[in-house]
């Protein structure tokens, strides 16, 4: 592997005696390492100047490599600081590390080059104790404020057993119950206008509007909306950490509950992840299966959506109708599965059983029955005027600040810009499926709303054609790190039982490397950053969520509004509460 | 002596039949939502899920009636008994039948306007009281609804009223004898519909209660009977204002065949099922969307009603 065009571009701009090296990875995005000091300017001029520049930060993480050996070719590191950034013009990623030394390290904040980067840096500091100098409010953003400990460092205890027994004596509780209070000032706040008062409302975290545990924190003039503070974190379980402990088979049920609307399709982006990791080619029949329990997904996840914003926007009705909808899709997973929200079905090499005799109807049937329920919802819903005037020229942002925020899925489609990851980088098989990309126009509430119902269209359209070219053949591949292996090779010949005793008893060995799987997810583009070092579990993994950045980026198009267009703000943006805290 | 029992019984006879209607409701805007809405609703209590009003009764007065420690005491209690008692003293100059009608007022219509305008106070007390911001959000919301939509309330009805020379009621109805004012009215019908919708805080316009954005508006803090007596207050005001409409605009008690008060009892409900209806279907629209819906369209729309109707009735004379 080498570091690629953009390589090229780096030392052009800043010299071959720069200190930069290629890293080899079994992914196709270049690993470049970067000294400490230099990591602003190569982000600005990638960003800035680059030729067809890298505009997206897509991902801002760290690596504790203290307890890391298979690590050849790579300099000393403590702790690792990973930027991965992203150019929509060369349809590629780049991904620039750093190597920081010492126990508790300090960077320099890149906020001032990508202002998306405030939220990543927080929870950097918050999981691995790195500080930056130069962030605007660095603070812990999903831990508790009052918790002792940096999570994802090596040193701490991945299970509550490791620690000592928990007690909630009542000054505990005084004092958990007052590290909530919220105090404007922290986030640089006037407490009064010059005429009046403000009014700071606290949304959430229990808001029937908000549509799980977060916090948004208004400050308001009369009802207008002068600014908001998302606070998450409430629904953090940990799930990279655990992912540290799991075998890389046992993991899998995790990511079903990331976004927990979008049940099989986080396998996906994980297993595919692993795949790379392992080198496991994936047989024709599993990746459509595959592909057709992801698209239906989508549907359920979509239907939740349509329903749940019409309800957010006072209309009672849909969201009965769409949950119907949804519950005969699950009625189709769990005839496939056996499972409904998250059947946990997709397997490193395939999936986990054949498809049962007589799917191919059940999907016909709902094939038949959907688009004419779609056609009602558009009547009911989209052609409303009372929602047209609620969601249309609301909620606006552009197609340079959705990018600028790192915003991908239907919101970044909604602003015109047709970027879809099932069309820009085929994975898993999408490149044999027919389908067009919807895509709005003005970035509001309205856009978001027709793109992602014109996607259910194209999700049955997607599921249709996998109907009809369904490829026979083995649902898993014969790879030793299939995992489990074919059950009916196991009592035929002696290695397959060996694997089969060893992945599922003790869990498959993947290995050493580093790999990152992509997916157009439900909410938006999901990833899976592995890193592998020969063992059994993830030696780190980094789960890149759609919703945390979009959630990063609600102030942004709430500020002047007032609190019901916040409210169809948050239906719009479509974020899951899972995926934002993992 | 007779005339003084005679009393008697309709007032105990309409409050019952104000309270069983009101309370029944709860059970059929349920059971109604729930056929449009592909469900089946409560329909396990008793035949029906009938005895489902019972049961919720017996729930709602056994909760914990819990006053916050925070609220202003005295117009907190004092809040949902004024939404309660006006809602209810409306009912007094309803006209069921040409003999049934606790009071025969010569100025019903404006007896109405000014109960339905008190029953809008408690809404706001309850807001204020509550010492709470979502609460004190809902109030306000309330105070201006109100403000915005007591004006051309009142206005709409002047139409009926020329047409008919008088403000009472029963003469109203009986000035429909040839035809409904629906007909000759249809503009002050429509706006004292939505404004009806208005008055009850009904969905589209529940904008006090909002429940996706203000959690449950100005009584958010409230539990228990007094609760309990906003959400029954409620059912009473769609009543009311069904029964109003029936009467001022469908000939009230007017019809062949079927005796009166089948008549009245049978329009009231088709506009209670109407305002169902309304729930099931509509989003909301905004605050200042109704807002300006009411001051940019709706008033206008009842100034041009009015001056065309008083021309025509001047014409006529």
């Amino acid at each position: 592997m080498t570091g690629g065009d953009v390589f090229q571009d780096l030392e052009r701009e800043f010299g071959p005696a720069s200190g930069f090296a290629v890293q080899p990875v079994r992914d196709e995005v270049p690993t470049i390492w970067v000294p400490r000091e230099s990591v602003t300017p190569v982000l600005k001029f990638l960003k800035n100047s680059a030729p067809q520049p890298y505009r997206m930060l897509y991902d801002l993480t760290a690596i504790d490599e203290r307890k890391r050996v298979h690590r050849e070719g790579q300099p000393e590191s403590d702790f690792t600081l990973v930027y991965h950034l992203l150019s929509l013009e060369r349809n590629a990623d780049v991904r620039i590390k750093t190597a920081l030394q010492g126990e508790y390290p300090t960077a320099a904040s890149i906020t001032n080059v990508f202002p998306a980067a405030n939220w990543y840096e927080r929870e950097v500091w918050d999981m691995f104790g790195i500080k930056f100098d130069g962030h605007p409010n660095l603070r812990r953003i999903l831990m508790p404020p009052t918790w002792e400990g940096h999570p994802l460092r090596k040193e701490h205890p991945a299970r509550a057993t490791e620690m000592g027994p928990f007690q909630m004596s009542a000054e505990r509780v005084d004092r958990e119950q007052e590290a909530l209070r919220f105090h404007p000032e922290e986030w640089g706040m006037k407490p009064r206008g010059e005429n009046s008062e403000y009014l700071f409302l606290n949304l959430g975290p229990n808001h029937p509007g908000v549509h799980g545990v977060i916090r948004f924190l208004l400050q308001l003039d009369g009802e207008e909306i002068l600014d908001v503070v998302p606070e998450i974190g409430f629904h953090h379980r940990g799930a990279e950490k655990m992912a540290e402990r799991q075998t890389w088979h046992t993991f899998i049920p995790y990511t079903d509950r990331v976004d927990y609307l979008g049940g099989s399709m986080n396998n996906l982006a994980y297993v595919l992840a692993v795949e790379k990791l392992a080198g496991v080619d994936v047989p024709d029949r599993a990746k459509v299966i595959r592909i057709m329990l992801s698209e239906f997904f989508r549907l359920a996840s979509h239907l939740v959506w349509y329903g749940t914003l019409a309800q957010d926007l006072g209309a009672l009705s849909p969201v009965f109708f769409t949950f119907n909808d949804r519950e005969r899709i699950f009625d189709i997973v769990e005839a496939i599965t056996g499972g409904r929200m998250h059947p946990s079905w997709f397997r490193i090499g395939g999936v986990a059983q054949d498809l049962p005799q007589g799917w191919d109807r059940l999907v016909e049937d709902f094939l038949r029955y959907m688009p004419a329920r779609l056609r009602e919802y558009d009547m009911l819903v989209l052609q409303n005027r009372i929602f047209k005037a609620r969601t249309q020229g609301i909620g606006v942002f552009t197609r340079e600040e959705a990018i600028e925020w790192g915003m991908t899925g239907p919101g970044l489609r909604s602003t015109g810009l047709g970027w879809d990851f099932r069309k820009q980088r085929p994975y898993g098989g999408y490149d044999q499926f027919e389908f067009d990309i919807p895509v709005g126009a003005n970035g509001d509430c309205y856009d978001r709303a027709t793109v992602r119902v014109e996607e259910m269209r194209q999700s049955l359209r997607i599921i249709e054609q996998c109907r009809k070219i369904m490829p026979a053949g083995p649902y898993k591949s014969a790879h030793p790190l299939a995992t489990p292996p074919v059950k009916e090779r196991t009592m035929h010949d002696i290695e397959t039982l060996i694997a089969h005793f060893l992945s599922v008893s003790w869990g498959p060995v993947i290995p050493a490397g580093e790999a990152f799987a992509g997916i157009e997810a439900t909410k938006g583009n999901n990833g899976y950053y592995l890193i592998s070092d020969g063992g059994i579990h993830a030696y780190r993994a980094r789960i890149r969520a759609p919703s945390f950045p979009h959630i990063q980026m609600v102030p942004l198009i709430s500020r002047g509004l007032i609190i019901a267009d916040l409210i169809a703000i948050l239906g719009s943006v479509d974020f899951v509460l899972a995926d934002v805290d993992r | 002596m007779s005339d003084v029992v005679l009393h008697l019984l309709t007032i105990v006879g309409v409050l019952a039949a104000a309270l069983t209607i009101a309370a029944g409701l709860i059970w059929g805007e349920r059971r109604l939502l729930a056929l449009w809405q592909d469900r089946y609703g409560p329909n396990r209590v008793g035949p029906f899920g009938l005895l489902q009003v019972v049961a919720d009764i017996i729930k709602i007065f056994t909760k914990e009636d819990w006053i916050p420690p925070f609220a202003d005491r005295a117009v907190f209690v004092l809040a949902p008994g004024i939404v309660f008692a006006a809602g209810l003293m409306v009912f007094a100059i309803l006209p069921v039948t040409p003999g049934i009608a606790v009071v025969r007022l010569n100025v019903g219509v404006l007896y109405f306007l000014a109960i339905s305008s008190l029953g809008a106070y408690g809404v706001v007390l309850a807001g204020w009281s509550s010492s709470s911001k979502y609460s004190l959000l809902g109030g306000m919301r309330a105070a201006a609804q109100v403000l915005t939509y007591e004006v051309f309330m009142g206005l709409s009805l002047m139409g009926v009223v020329m047409i008919a020379g008088s403000f009472d009621l029963g003469r109203i109805v009986e000035a429909q004898k040839n035809l409904w004012f629906c007909v000759p009215q249809f503009f002050g019908l429509l706006v004292f519909f939505m404004a009806g919708l208005a008055e009850a805080h009904r969905s589209p316009f529940d904008l006090p209660e909002s429940d996706s954005e203000l959690v449950a508006g100005y009584h958010s803090e409230y539990s228990g009977m007094k609760f309990g007596m906003f959400f029954v207050g409620e059912y009473l005001s769609i009543t009311v204002i069904s029964a109003l409409i029936a009467t001022l605009f469908f000939g009230g008690w007017l019809g062949p065949v079927l005796p009166p008060v089948v008549w009245f009892m049978l329009k009231t409900f088709v506009f209670i099922g109407g305002f169902i209806l309304m729930r099931a279907t509509l989003p909301r629209p905004r605050y200042d969307q109704l807002m300006a819906l009411g001051w940019k369209l709706l008033l206008p729309l009842t100034l041009l009603n009015l001056l065309i109707t008083g021309a025509i009735v001047l014409a006529a004379r």
